[in-house]
């Protein structure tokens, strides 16, 4: 099925970025695709472009894919595997402004109703909304 | 000025053992206003390119460039990776467009200088690493010519990383500890001062 936006999860940790993918599966089921991945290329807390780029690649849809990231080096890196992509792929991955975890969970639930992917970053960046 | 492929070569080892030498120095820094990585994220980085050394020196200097700044994107691991890596890629990319050194060094530079900016949507006095390339960036224009360019650029580099530390982060991981971010000179910044000191000391010839 490539009928609902996939979602990535991008965390400095690897623990974390599971721990999210599994709450989000339980709450949402499995007809999203959720993608995760964490640590540097070392293995140690950091992320990686080219892991990035290959969860990306395991959550596609051709309805697009939302990154959600913890702090700074996985929104640069995230960023810059979005640039690394497959041209035709690029337009169609959203780095979003939310937390994690809730932001996760929110933008998997809006995704599961076959919503775009605009409304997908739209409602999970509401989290992060003044 | 000229930049012949062996002196490329060795001008890139000169940088690469020397941010491997400084990653102590810029842990204890990134330590105290940042997550502690940059110094082993450097090193791992500057590892992979020191390892890829021959490869990237077989390139014409336009695609050696390219290879160095995805070496750095794809094995750094923190948000270093892009920023070094983005530099390094337009940096190559501009030479790709009708620019030569050493006549537009300037402006190769510049564009990698641009590409740190866009893609840590940041600005100098943000205490950041463009505190100590946006200024090297100035004295490579306005001494552009100039018998004493190298040293200018190494006493650009060396003031301006010693300025960074009265600065109040607002980018970047250290931003988060707003005024406590003043006192520290900011590691990124001074990475970047030690890559185009070596840089210096390598096209002097002493190393």
């Amino acid at each position: 099925m490539t009928d609902t936006v996939g979602i990535v999860i991008v965390s400095h940790s690897k623990d974390i970025a599971k721990g999210t993918a599994d709450m989000v599966r339980q709450m949402v089921g499995s007809e999203v695709k959720v993608a995760f991945c964490g640590g540097n290329p070392d293995g140690g807390l950091g992320t990686s472009v080219s892991l990035i780029i290959d969860a990306i690649n395991d959550a596609w849809s051709a309805k697009g894919v939302a990154i959600l990231v913890d702090l700074g080096g996985a929104e640069t890196n995230s960023e810059m595997a979005v640039e690394m992509l497959e041209p035709a792929r690029r337009d169609l991955v959203v780095v979003c402004n939310a937390p994690i975890v809730e932001g996760a969970v929110m933008a998997a639930t809006e995704a599961a109703g076959g919503s775009s992917l605009a409304q997908v970053k739209a409602v999970a960046e509401e989290l992060s909304a003044d | 000025m000229s930049l012949q492929p062996e002196t490329f070569k060795s001008l890139v080892k000169v940088a690469a053992e020397q941010v491997i030498a400084s990653a102590p120095e810029l842990t204890t820094l990134d330590q105290a206003i940042g997550d502690g990585d940059h110094g082993t994220n450097m090193k791992r980085g500057f590892e992979a390119v020191l390892g890829k050394l021959d490869a990237i020196s077989a390139q014409p200097l336009n695609e050696a460039l390219k290879m160095i700044g995805k070496t750095l994107v794809m094995t750094v691991g923190g948000a270093s990776g892009p920023l070094y890596g983005s530099f390094f890629l337009a940096a190559g990319e501009a030479l790709s467009h009708d620019r030569h050194l050493p006549d537009d060094l300037a402006d190769v530079f510049g564009s990698g200088v641009n590409a740190v900016s866009a893609r840590g949507r940041s600005q100098a006095g943000e205490k950041t690493m463009l505190d100590v390339l946006v200024p090297v960036l100035e004295t490579l224009r306005t001494g552009a010519g100039q018998p004493d360019l190298i040293a200018r650029v190494r006493a650009t580099a060396a003031e301006a990383v010693e300025r960074t530390a009265p600065m109040q982060a607002t980018k970047g991981r250290a931003s988060f500890l707003g005024p406590r971010s003043v006192g520290h000179v900011d590691p990124g910044a001074r990475s970047s001062c030690v890559l185009v000191q070596a840089v210096c000391a390598s096209l002097e010839g002493q190393p």
